[in-house]
């Protein structure tokens, strides 16, 4: 019964999620969202009972894609400045 | 208007899909699949190729795969040719990126300066990640996890350097030399494996005790290859995009 | 259900590829395909009174109730070349920038 409770909180969850990251106006906002959809689905991976898809999702999801798309629109900062 | 149709097709797609989902007899509902239709229950059971011994944590010696990890059981033993190709594809992406970003000379200069203590406290939270990260692989026959996200952590060790200090750039010579030897030893053992049994990338050491962290053959080595690889992948991808045009 | 949501992620990200015009947030739309994607496929497998597919001191014959492990050993890769395609697809991104100072797909002209 609680489980689910949670997987339809989990389920509505990640579709807001997902139209906010679409309909925002600044990238890093995006970004963002984008960063706790994955977490989200960390949690969604859990549910299902798959841990070795959850654990990989959760570094690469937290500590690469994110970091990547901040690098790239840290550059874009710099170069607006240098000028 | 691109934007009406782009909704009207979004919309007819997803209905169609859940529609064919409801009443189709390949895919049941959501929770109540009958493992013993499917070929999931040949690897589970360790019986592919008609290996017949009853699989019981502790006990059973010498099976068809000898990991307590299904789920490694099946990528890197079962299907450890799938998993030469998401190397491949790793290695390409990480190629690519090193060809567009590869004339950079110096770092990306911040508006911020990280403080002392940071730089220097770093350095051993540096270490224990590392840690973590060597353990995740060598163990990945027995808990969930493996070669991936293994190496990642140890990339984001890396970049946990590159994030407490703004002067920091590791030796890139080293970390391609590494990759490149990797990847080249995955495939020398995929052919040794071919000369002696006859098979590419057949598991021919022995199989010891199931659970045991000595047990499963080739797989802690193959996994030990594939860790070392991406995590010298991701930190050389990182090390590029922190870098800009300019003289150092 | 998690089914349904990982099929609406789907048409979401689409949706965000087709419709947008900067480059950040159609690399951000196909991240959002790609999570639908396996969130999907591993619901395929799922067994409602299964266990996690590892044999451990508490699972410990294989007369019990596991989950199906294909489909995750299958989204285990596809992760992994996903996250390939998005750092080629950035460093892409940077360059682009590097010489047309802008994202929008509009203003890029005829160069």
């Amino acid at each position: 019964m609680l489980i689910n409770v949670l997987e339809t909180l989990v389920s509505i969850l990640l579709i807001v999620l997902a139209f906010l990251a679409l309909s925002s106006k600044s990238l890093i906002k995006s970004v963002m969202f984008l960063s706790s959809l994955s977490m989200l689905s960390v949690l969604a991976f859990v549910l299902m009972k798959a841990p070795d898809v959850a654990l990989t999702e959760a570094v690469i999801g937290s500590g690469l894609v994110t970091t990547l798309f901040v690098f790239t629109l840290l550059a874009t900062r710099k170069v607006g400045q240098k000028q | 208007m691109k934007k009406f149709l782009s909704i009207v097709f979004v919309l007819i797609l997803g209905g169609l899909i859940i529609n064919h989902l409801a009443s189709n007899n390949l895919i049941p509902r959501f929770g109540d699949v009958v493992l013993t239709d499917r070929v999931s229950d040949a690897y589970i059971d360790r019986d592919v190729n008609g290996g017949d011994e009853d699989v019981a944590f502790g006990e059973s010696e010498d099976l068809e795969s000898g990991a307590a990890n299904t789920v490694t059981a099946i990528v890197a033993d079962y299907r450890s040719f799938d998993t030469l190709g998401e190397v491949t594809v790793l290695f390409v992406s990480s190629l690519g990126v090193a060809l567009l970003l590869g004339q950079s000379k110096r770092r990306i200069g911040l508006e911020f300066k990280p403080n002392f203590m940071l730089k220097i406290g770093s350095r051993a939270l540096f270490a224990i990640i590392l840690m973590t990260g060597v353990y995740v692989i060598l163990h990945g026959h027995l808990t969930p996890g493996g070669g991936f996200p293994g190496g990642v952590m140890i990339a984001s060790s890396m970049l946990l350097l590159y994030l407490a200090d703004d002067e920091f750039r590791a030796k890139m010579r080293g970390f391609k030399v590494l990759e490149s030897m990797m990847g080249l030893l995955y495939i020398a053992l995929g052919l040794i494996a071919l000369f002696i049994s006859g098979v590419f990338l057949e598991n021919f050491m022995d199989n010891g005790t199931l659970g045991t962290l000595f047990s499963a053959g080739m797989i802690p080595l193959v996994y030990s290859i594939i860790g070392l690889k991406v995590g010298s992948e991701i930190s050389s991808v990182i090390d590029h995009f922190l870098s800009e045009e300019g003289a150092s | 259900m998690i089914q349904i949501a990982g099929i609406l992620l789907m048409m979401l990200g689409l949706y965000g590829i087709l419709t947008n015009r900067n480059i950040i947030k159609i690399i951000v739309s196909l991240n959002i395909l790609e999570i639908g994607l396996n969130i999907f496929i591993i619901s395929i497998g799922f067994v409602r009174a299964g266990e996690a597919p590892l044999f451990s001191s508490e699972a410990k014959s294989n007369a019990l109730v596991f989950v199906d492990p294909l489909p995750q050993a299958l989204v285990l890769t596809a992760i992994v070349i996903g996250v390939g395609t998005t750092a080629l697809g950035l460093a892409f991104a940077k360059q682009i920038y590097a010489k047309y100072q802008t994202f929008e797909l509009d203003e890029m002209g005829e160069e």
